[in-house]
């Protein structure tokens, strides 16, 4: 069934009675030709462009719970392609060019609002690496803007430009940056995928793999054996537990972010502020909640919880930016598993074993890079070979020195 | 979190700098072959489970020891605290 606004009209008519369910239950098949473990927003959109672009067929998506259940409903759905080195900014520029098209591509509302993004400075030296990395951008085909302290004041008039320790200087714009409605990027990739013959299997976790003679023969699941001679595996947080399956052990560890909502309140910030210097950021959801976050935990975690004195951390921060959030009332909380590469920058890349291919390391970082991310996966599934915008991103940059230290830490800020 | 310090009693863990995964404590030889791909491995590779973790914990508000904590990733509970001191030598280490 495909969506339109005529489609929404016919239902109002009839009751809406005409819709369906958007993607199928089916039953695991004995063998597919590629199997992507994972089902979040990476795994759904690397079979969406596995099936569409690189016209692949017998494929699967297997989900240890339900799809959109991990950190793609977790994460605070900002978009932006504001980064600096030559490894990263061409691939999160055609993120975010992929981002522009989405809706249309796979024909289903992710309420995709270009809004801005703001990176706040507050020294001379951070307006220098501020023009240094608009510059970047610019070079790569990204936009990007140097706001003065007005020029940011006539955007967030209540913002605190006197702060003693971090006055406001300026910022760093990125126009085309903005949010995307999270559960709906599942949504729309998981039933764009299905409608191309994708097989999305919840409620199935891989428990191990089937290697032979350094050869992928497939997975074990909860619901039995599934052969494949390609897997690849896009799980984020669990990476370090999937891949031991095949013996491997990643440059990464796995870290608690929590994210928070206040209570809804009318029209407030229009686009999305980034506070680097307090380890804050906050936009405004459609809803009216306030949606900000700040740093990691910082100790390994699979609990999808954190503690205490990250909240504190993050409401001071929320408070020397803009006091007024004081006065509102936090609505919920919750965390999400990052992992955390050594770096802080993502791997796309094979493994030492034929036919096992791994997508992880997003960090916190993950949801922007969502379309790109699954292309490239496809882009290597479908060809072995590293997407142009992706080559970077492998597994052999650690023992090579060729890091890709985009803010100089991954994990921990003491590995560079 | 608090962290039961086999010296000072339970402290909150704000007091503390986490490193990660105690097996830091075994650096390795320079000087021994093979050195590069350890250090490779040393510095990057992780087994980073899901459950039981050792960890080094360094307790810089307080008396500046290194701790070796036990505790479970996937609840948070701490159920032991050692002095990494006295796990290194337990370990082989001579300092």
């Amino acid at each position: 069934m495909r969506y339109s606004g005529l489609r929404v009209i016919a239902e109002a008519l009839t009751g809406h009675k005409g819709w369906k369910p958007a993607w199928r239950d089916p039953a695991p098949q004995a063998s597919y030709d590629y199997i992507i473990v994972g089902g979040g927003g990476h795994g759904l959109a690397t079979a969406y462009y596995l099936a569409k672009e690189f016209k692949q067929a017998r494929i699967a998506v297997l989900e240890k719970g339900w799809i959109g259940g991990g950190n793609v409903g977790r994460n605070t759905t900002i978009v932006r392609s504001n980064y600096l080195l030559d490894g990263n900014e061409p691939f999160y520029e055609f993120s975010m060019k992929l981002w522009e098209g989405l809706e249309q591509d796979f024909n289903y509302n992710a309420m995709v609002s270009q809004r801005g993004i703001i990176n706040l400075f507050h020294t001379d030296a951070q307006r220098d690496a501020a023009t240094r990395r608009g510059n970047a951008m610019i070079m790569h085909g990204a936009d990007a803007e140097l706001l003065n302290k007005e020029q940011v004041r006539s955007l967030y008039p209540f913002l605190n430009f006197e702060n003693a320790r971090f006055p406001i200087k300026g910022a760093l714009m990125q126009r085309r940056g903005g949010t995307v409605r999270h559960d709906a990027v599942a949504w729309g990739y998981a039933r764009g995928a299905d409608q191309r013959g994708v097989d999305i299997i919840q409620n199935c976790e891989v428990t191990g793999m089937r290697i032979e003679n350094g050869r992928m023969l497939g997975v074990e699941t909860s619901r039995g054996f599934i052969g494949a001679k390609k897997v690849g595996v896009a799980v984020a947080g669990s990476s370090s537990k999937v891949m031991a399956h095949a013996g491997m052990r990643l440059p990464m560890e796995s870290h608690v972010l929590q994210a928070f909502v206040s209570e809804g309140l009318k029209p407030l910030i229009d686009g999305v502020i980034t506070y680097g210097a307090g380890h804050f950021y906050v936009s405004q959801s459609d809803k009216g909640g306030l949606v900000f976050g700040g740093d990691i935990d910082g100790y390994n975690s699979y609990a999808q919880r954190g503690n205490m004195p990250v909240v504190e951390d993050v409401a001071e921060g929320g408070m020397s930016l803009m006091p007024m959030i004081g006065r509102a009332r936090l609505l919920r909380m919750w965390g999400g598993i990052m992992d955390m590469s050594m770096d802080g920058s993502p791997i796309i890349d094979k493994t030492d074993t034929e036919g096992l291919y791994f997508n992880g390391g997003w960090c916190y970082g993950g949801f922007k890079a969502t379309p790109a991310s699954g292309w490239a996966f496809a882009h290597l599934l479908a060809t072995d070979q590293p997407h142009k915008t992706a080559t970077a991103y492998r597994f052999d940059r650690f023992a090579k020195g060729l890091m890709i230290d985009e803010k100089g830490q991954g994990a921990q800020p003491n590995l560079h | 979190m608090i962290i039961n310090h086999p010296l000072l009693g339970p402290r909150d863990s704000q007091e503390f700098i986490y490193l990660g995964d105690a097996a830091l404590i075994h650096r390795p030889d320079g000087m021994a072959e093979g050195a590069l791909e350890r250090f490779v491995d040393y510095t990057y590779l992780r087994d980073n489970p899901a459950g039981s973790h050792r960890e080094l914990w360094y307790h810089e508000q307080g008396d500046r020891s290194w701790l070796v904590v036990t505790r479970d990733t996937t609840t948070h509970e701490i159920t032991a605290v050692e002095m990494a001191r006295d796990v290194a030598r337990a370990e082989g280490r001579s300092k």
